[in-house]
C-alpha cells in the first residue's frame, strides 16, 4: 500500500443529486416498485454509504446512478448534468468480482483503458492500480488461480484504472470472508482518502457502514425509502472499538428495528 | 489427513533409526516390455516359418517388420533405466511403457489374425484379408491411396472451413441481435434438423462440379452445429459481463468482439467438434455417390472389385485421417481455450 502515491489523483471527487427518483420493474406483468422517491447529495469527496435491509432497492439505485438503466421518475445529476448512460468516470465494482475468465489478471484490470482505446498511451495505469492492490506477482494469473479476496482487489484496480470521480461500490465486500474483509475495508478507505474520488457504498452491514463512511442513509424495505441520513463524526482512521461507532450503531440498528436483537 | 500424517512420522521415525542405509535407487525390470517383445517376436516366427495357404507377397516383409518391432522393445526394455532422468527421452519413456499392455494385446490379435487367415484359412477368402495382404496393399497401392487421402482432406477442409466460418458468423449474429434471431430462428429450426445427405440429389444437379456440391454438403453439415451452438453461446454469457464492459465506455463492437465471442468460444469448439463429426459422414456419403476420387471413392472402388484387403486399409486410413483431424481441433482448443480448467483431454 506504500506505492499508493504512483496514482496521482487526477480528477476530484463529483458531486452527485439523487432527485425524487422512483424506480419500478416489471416482474410477470406487475409492477414491483423497488425505489420510493429517493433524495440525496453526495458532496464531492464524500463516502456516502446506502444501508438497507437486503432486497430493498439499494442495488437497482446504484445501476441508476451507474447509467446502466434510467430512473422510472425522478433525476440523477452527476456535476449537476443529468445521467444518460454509464460512463467510465462513474465505475461499478460489484459484489462478484466478474473478471473475465479468459484474461490474464493484467488484462483484467487493462479492461477499460482498452475499450476506450487508451491503453497505448495510458498503459502505464495497470502496472500502477495492480500495485496499488498488491498483486503485481499475480499479473499473468487467471482468474480461476485466484482466492475470492484476490479476486475482488483485481476488480477493484480494473475500477481504478479508469481513474473514476465516482465510484459506487455495490456490497464489493459481501462475499468475502470476515477477515479478508475487515482488511479491505480498511484499504479502501485509505484508498478513498488517498484519492479523492466520491464514493457511494451499498451495504446490509450496519458496521461496515458506520466504519467506512462520512454518512450513513439508512433506507427501508421496499420499496426503498430514506428513514434517516446519519452523519458519521469521526475521523480517520477509525477504531471498531470506538465507544462513538457502538453507539451509532445502537441507534442505526434502532432505525432498522433490529435493536431488540442487538 | 491424520492417517497420512502419522505414515509419514512413521518413515521418518524408521529413516531416524537407520541413519546408514541409503536408498539405492534399482529400476526394476520392465517385465511388460520383455514380454511385449517376446509376443512380436513370436508373431515374426508365425509369418516367417509357418508356410502360407497360398502365394502372398508380403509374408517376409511383415515378418521384418514385426521383427523391427521386437527388437526396438529389446532396446527399451534395456534403457528403460533411463526413465528416471526426466526430460524429453524420459517422458518418451514413460509413454512407451504406458502403451506396453497394448504392444502385447496388438502382438497377439495380429498372431491369430495370421493364423486364421493366411496359415489356415479359417476365414473365407476374399471376405477376409491377410495381414500380409493389407500391407500389400499399402506397398504396392500407396499412390492411388495417398492420392484419395490428398483429395478427401482437400474437399474436407474447405467445406468445413466455409461451415465453420459461416455458422460462426451466423450464430453470432443470431446471438446477438434480435432482429436477426428473430427471423433466422424459424429457417434454423426447419432447415437445420434435415441432414445434409438429403440435399445430395438436388445438390448434384444444382452445381456446376461434383466438387462444388461436396463442398456445399461439408458446409453445410458443419454449419448447422457450429451456429446453433455459438448462438447458445453467445446468448448464454454473464449478463454481468456487458454491465462492467459497459461501465468502462466500451462500445458495441467491443462488446460482441472482446466478450460475447471469447465467453462463448467454450460453446463454439463444441459447435465445431461436432460439426467436424457430421462432416465425415458427409464426405464419404458424398464421394461415393459423385464425387471420383478420395477414401470413400477408394472404398466403393475396392468393393467393386472385391478387393476387400484394400477396402480394409482404407478404412484403416480414414479412421487414422478422422481421429487425427479431430485430435488436431483439440489441439487448437485446447490453446484458444487454455484459460479453463478441467478441459476433457482427447
Amino acid at each position: 500500500m506504500v506505492a499508493a502515491a504512483a496514482v496521482a489523483p487526477v480528477a476530484a471527487g463529483a458531486a452527485l443529486d439523487v432527485i425524487d427518483v422512483g424506480h419500478a420493474f416489471d416482474l410477470d406483468g406487475k409492477k414491483l416498485h423497488v425505489l420510493n422517491r429517493i433524495s440525496f447529495r453526495a458532496e464531492p469527496g464524500e463516502l456516502v454509504a446506502l444501508l438497507g435491509p437486503s432486497g430493498c432497492g439499494k442495488s437497482s439505485l446504484l445501476r441508476l446512478v451507474a447509467g446502466l438503466e434510467p430512473p422510472s421518475v425522478g433525476s440523477v445529476l452527476v456535476d449537476d448534468a443529468p445521467i444518460t448512460g454509464p460512463h467510465p468516470s462513474r465505475v461499478v465494482m460489484f459484489q462478484d468480482p466478474t473478471l473475465y475468465p479468459w484474461r490474464t489478471v493484467r488484462a483484467n484490470v487493462s479492461l477499460g483503458l482498452e475499450a476506450r482505446g487508451l491503453l497505448r498511451t495510458l498503459g502505464g495505469r495497470v502496472d500502477q492500480a495492480l500495485q496499488l492492490v498488491g498483486l503485481t506477482q499475480f499479473a499473468s494469473a487467471y482468474p480461476h488461480q485466484l482466492s475470492g479476496g484476490m479476486a475482488q482487489r483485481v476488480s477493484l484496480a480494473r475500477a481504478l484504472v479508469n481513474d473514476p470521480r465516482l465510484l459506487l461500490l455495490d456490497e464489493p465486500l459481501g462475499k468475502l470472508d470476515s477477515m479478508t474483509r475487515i482488511t479491505m475495508q480498511g484499504e479502501l478507505v485509505s484508498l478513498w482518502q488517498r484519492s479523492g474520488f466520491t464514493a457511494l457504498l451499498v451495504t446490509h452491514d450496519v458496521e461496515e457502514a458506520l466504519f467506512m463512511a462520512n454518512r450513513v442513509i439508512v433506507l427501508s424495505d421496499r420499496p426503498a425509502a430514506i428513514k434517516a441520513d446519519v452523519s458519521v463524526d469521526l475521523p480517520y482512521p477509525r477504531h471498531r472499538g470506538d465507544a462513538r461507532l457502538a453507539e451509532l450503531r445502537r441507534e442505526v440498528l434502532g432505525l432498522l428495528g433490529l435493536d431488540a436483537n442487538w | 489427513m491424520f492417517s497420512a500424517k502419522t505414515v509419514q512420522a512413521e518413515d521418518a521415525l524408521q529413516s531416524a533409526a537407520l541413519p546408514f542405509v541409503a536408498p539405492v535407487p534399482r529400476v526394476p525390470i520392465w517385465t511388460t516390455g520383455v514380454v511385449a517383445g517376446l509376443t512380436w517376436l513370436g508373431f515374426a516366427a508365425i509369418t516367417q516359418y509357418l508356410p502360407d495357404i497360398d502365394d502372398f507377397e508380403r509374408t517376409t516383409l511383415l515378418a521384418q517388420i514385426a521383427l523391427v518391432l521386437a527388437a526396438a522393445l529389446a532396446l527399451l526394455v534395456a534403457v528403460a533405466p533411463l526413465q528416471n532422468n526426466g526430460g524429453a527421452i524420459g517422458r518418451g519413456l514413460a509413454k512407451v511403457r504406458h502403451a506396453g499392455p497394448w504392444l502385447i494385446l496388438l502382438a497377439v490379435a495380429l498372431s491369430a489374425w495370421e493364423l486364421v487367415t493366411a496359415k489356415f484359412l479359417v476365414l473365407p477368402r476374399p471376405f477376409f484379408a491377410s495381414p500380409q495382404a493389407m500391407l500389400e496393399v499399402f506397398t504396392d497401392d500407396y499412390p492411388r491411396l495417398g492420392d484419395s487421402v490428398w483429395h478427401s482432406v482437400l474437399l474436407l477442409s474447405g467445406g468445413y472451413l466455409i461451415g465453420a466460418a459461416v455458422g460462426f458468423s451466423f450464430g453470432v449474429a443470431i446471438g446477438w441481435s434480435r432482429v436477426v434471431g428473430y427471423w433466422a430462428h424459424p429457417v434454423l429450426r426447419l432447415i437445420g434438423p434435415l441432414p445434409a445427405t438429403a440435399w445430395l440429389p438436388l445438390a448434384f444437379f444444382a452445381f456446376p462440379s461434383s466438387h462444388s456440391a461436396s463442398t456445399f454438403l461439408v458446409a453445410l453439415a458443419t454449419g448447422f452445429p457450429v451456429t446453433v451452438l455459438t448462438w447458445s453461446g453467445v446468448a448464454s454469457v454473464n449478463k454481468a459481463y456487458y454491465d462492467v464492459a459497459r461501465t468502462m465506455g466500451a462500445s458495441q463492437r467491443f462488446l460482441v468482439l472482446k466478450v460475447a465471442i471469447p465467453a462463448a468460444l467454450p460453446s463454439v469448439f463444441v459447435g465445431l467438434f461436432m460439426g467436424l463429426g457430421s462432416s465425415f459422414s458427409v464426405l464419404v456419403v458424398a464421394e461415393m455417390m459423385g464425387v471420383k476420387s478420395g477414401l470413400g471413392w477408394y472404398l466403393q472402388w475396392a468393393q467393386g472389385w472385391a478387393a476387400y484387403a484394400n477396402m480394409y486399409s482404407a478404412l484403416l486410413v480414414m479412421a487414422l485421417m478422422c481421429t487425427g483431424l479431430i485430435t488436431l481441433l483439440f489441439r487448437v482448443r485446447d490453446r484458444v481455450l487454455s484459460w479453463q480448467k478441467g478441459l476433457v483431454q482427447w
